[in-house]
């Protein structure tokens, strides 16, 4: 389905969509969204049946300040969509898309490790990138980016002029 | 004397109780083994030899690139994306290419866009090779390991001539490549091109019957066609099931739609199907690279002209490697006061790049790469999210190893072929 | 007793190792290089490739730039059996005690070659999740810088460090 019908199509039951360089984009509020991505999936003009990614942003002067996009694609019509959620910094819940789409697992559960969203219903939310004792969620805008005054598990590592070698 | 009195125990043979029978065995297979896929780890459980759950863990090679791009350029981040599935750079940098390309709504020149798809084949057929390698060698196939690794030291030098290095290359950037390519590599290309076919077929004949390699493979991993929809699986791992979803052919990009390939699939949905259509692939990517050839006879510029967004140096080789031309450096030191300016501008802030958010697939040998990269309006990405499809097809690992004996479990992780510099970043 | 060094004779040793060899005689100064040369000619690596410089390792070991012309033909996977350990890629904060764990499960003799930038001083990734160099972790004998280096370069390090066994190595 070319660009314009996908977007009239997606907006008749999620009236909130950017048509943006060719891509569509549908903002959806966290009660939504399992609803909005379930239609996805299941009308037959859209077929939204393979979900590529989820990935979370952090926009810390914004309200809300982390937006969760979800990339789907439909592996009969070849045409893609994307599922924006805002969360705001002081409840980062959303409710687990893992029943509708299998893969969203590790996703996830990456979001989780990176930014501390935490998905209600996920069967194994655990840190997967970072050692389970870390503390933080590094890739929060507010964290530092590390290497130097990396404290863990008693360790600690100066920055580069003030390392010596052993 | 304690004796256990219960009615199944009988004291010739220990192991009859229920409760013995029943027990499982938790195993760590771990971050460090001899596979020779990287830094996986996994925990079985095992009933026997029998695998009843597994469960992998990853993030032993977690580098946070994608931390790392926020605070540099956007020609930096070329650099660092290329390291994350490092053995397929050109992918990584051109699905990051592409995505800031299409943020900035420009168009790499034609010439370039086919030095581009040239290099994406060679460097597919490259990784398919170190996929032979690894897997035949975790399977007990030793020659097979130094078969690869030959057919890719002739495609190292092929890289190497172009881009200078023979791994992790940024060559592929923003509005372009970087440079044309040199004398002698389109004969280098075209002797490849004569002699890999008969090292295929030298592979097909050590390996497509031989009754070892078959009892491994054939009916090893088995993965339907929805179950890895379902999972994200994508790559050979999905087409051996019989779905035949190819980015290139799906969701064309840099000019894939006027080039003729198939999109091989088999109907297996186990590692030897996958193994099948991965050589296959190599066939396919060498009719890709002699269409390539056959384009470039024309010149033309490799690099956007829009001062704004192009890497200003003018690249070629000299007599100590890749560097800027004499005539160029003679015009930025001594002619020109505003190209050293401009120059200096690119290298040090470089392209302004409007906002907005873009998610960029391309087709990795492993599968779906996807780019997704969102800019604030500055001279640095604010978010860059790699898709990696390794990523994604290990979680398609318990699914596949269940009820499987424990060296299935390195066949079907040799299969899907994951690299873990792109499963961790 | 002081050795004197006589101009323009070269043993390969300085003052004080060819003081030490006087010292311990000459059958022990002769075992400790024979022991040493076989040392050095048979170092079985242990793999612990971890990500791009992993792919140059392996290429270094396959057939074009052959690693086996300096007996390092096994690459043993079990530390226990290993007396090199190749550090070959970027060590993650993850992955760290697994890395120390591996160099303390070696036995003696044993040494380190830091392979790329990445082992060596962290590389490009100066953050959060990449150890700044392993030699916070293990000592080190020889780096080999490049991102990833070169088989000839690794193959040069390799050559480093067998001159280094050769020349300095004492029996115990």
């Amino acid at each position: 389905m070319i660009c314009a019908e996908l977007a009239e199509r997606v907006r008749s039951r999620l009236p909130e969509v950017v048509v943006a360089r060719g891509e569509v984009t549908a903002l959806v509020d966290r009660d939504e969204l399992l609803r909005a991505l379930g239609w996805l999936r299941d009308d037959e003009a859209l077929s939204f049946d393979f979900l590529s990614s989820v990935t979370a942003t952090d926009w810390p002067d914004r309200t809300p300040r982390y937006w969760v996009a979800y990339e789907l694609s439909s592996t009969t019509f070849h045409h893609r969509v994307r599922v924006k959620v805002g969360l705001s910094a002081e409840d980062p819940r959303l409710p687990s898309t893992v029943p509708l789409f299998p893969t969203a697992d590790w996703h996830e559960r990456e979001a989780y490790d990176f930014y501390g969203i935490v998905f209600e219903g996920h069967p194994n939310l655990r840190r997967i990138m970072l050692p389970d004792g870390w503390e933080g969620h590094p890739l929060r805008k507010t964290e530092e980016i590390g290497g130097v005054n990396t404290r863990y598990r008693g360790a600690f590592i100066p920055p580069v002029d003030r390392r010596t070698s052993p | 004397m304690n004796v256990d009195t219960s009615p199944d125990f009988d004291p010739m043979d220990p192991l009859s109780t229920e409760e013995l029978r029943q027990e499982t065995m938790v195993i760590n297979m771990g971050p460090q083994h001899p596979s020779m896929h990287g830094v996986l780890r996994l925990l079985l459980e095992l009933d026997g030899e029998t695998v009843v759950r597994c469960e992998p863990i990853v993030g032993y090679l977690h580098t946070g690139i994608e931390k790392n791009l926020e605070y540099r350029t956007w020609q930096q981040g070329v650099t660092f994306v290329t390291r994350a599935d490092y053995l397929s750079p050109f992918f990584n940098e051109l699905a990051y290419a592409l995505a800031v390309e299409r943020l900035l709504g420009i168009e790499a020149p034609p010439r370039a866009q086919v030095l581009r798809v040239l290099f994406c084949e060679l460097n597919r057929i490259a990784s398919h090779l170190v996929w032979l390698a690894t897997s035949g060698m975790e399977l007990g196939a030793v020659s097979v390991m130094l078969f690869g690794f030959r057919e890719r030291e002739v495609l190292l030098d092929i890289f190497e001539m172009a881009t200078g290095l023979r791994m992790n290359h940024a060559y592929i950037r923003i509005g372009g490549v970087v440079m044309d390519l040199p004398d002698g590599a389109t004969d280098a290309i075209e002797d490849f091109l004569d002699m890999m076919p008969g090292r295929i077929r030298e592979y097909e004949s050590l390996l497509s019957s031989n009754p070892i390699w078959l009892e491994r493979n054939a009916g090893v991993g088995i993965l339907s066609g929805e179950d890895a929809i379902a999972l994200g699986v994508t790559g050979p791992t999905l087409r051996a099931a019989g779905v035949p979803m190819d980015v290139r052919r799906d969701e064309p990009y840099a000019g894939y739609e006027t080039y003729e390939f198939d999109v091989v699939t088999r109907d297996s949905a186990d590692c030897y199907g996958r193994y099948a259509i991965r050589l296959d692939e190599m066939r396919e990517s060498m009719r890709i690279v002699e269409q390539c050839l056959d384009r470039l006879r024309e010149p033309g510029p490799v690099m956007v002209e829009d001062p704004k967004v192009a890497w200003p140096s003018r690249l070629e080789v000299g007599p100590d490697g890749i560097g800027n031309s004499t005539a160029y450096v003679t015009h930025i030191m001594e002619e020109s006061m505003e190209a050293l300016i401009h120059h200096f501008k690119m290298v040090t802030d470089g392209v302004k790049v409007p906002a907005g958010e873009v998610y960029l697939p391309v087709e990795s040998p492993r599968g779906e790469l996807g780019m997704y990269v969102v800019s604030d309006g500055e001279h640095r990405p604010y978010r860059v999210r790699i898709r990696d499809p390794s990523f994604v097809n290990l979680q398609a690992v318990p699914a596949m190893v269940r009820g499987g004996l424990v060296a299935d479990a390195i066949a079907v992780i040799a299969s899907l072929d994951p690299v873990m510099g792109g499963v961790d970043r | 007793m002081p050795v004197e060094r006589v101009e323009g004779f070269r043993t390969g040793k300085s003052a004080e190792e060819a003081e030490e060899d006087v010292r311990r005689g000459i059958l022990l100064s002769t075992l400790d290089r024979a022991v040493s040369w076989a040392r050095k000619q048979s170092m079985w690596p242990a793999t612990f490739g971890l990500a791009c410089c992993a792919i140059e390792m392996m290429s270094t070991g396959a057939g074009h730039y052959d690693l086996s012309r300096w007996g390092m033909e096994l690459f043993r996977a079990s530390p226990r059996q290993s007396d090199l350990m190749i550090v070959a890629g970027r060590v993650s904060q993850k992955m760290a005690p697994v890395l120390r764990q591996i160099y303390d499960q070696m036995p003696e003799p044993k040494w380190v070659i830091s392979m790329g930038v990445c082992a060596s001083a962290g590389g490009m990734f100066t953050n959060y999740a990449v150890v700044q160099g392993v030699d916070t972790i293990v000592p080190v004998d020889v780096y080999v810088p490049g991102c990833p280096p070169r088989p000839e370069m690794l193959m040069f390090g390799i050559l480093k460090l067998q001159e280094q066994v050769r020349t300095t190595g004492r029996f115990r």
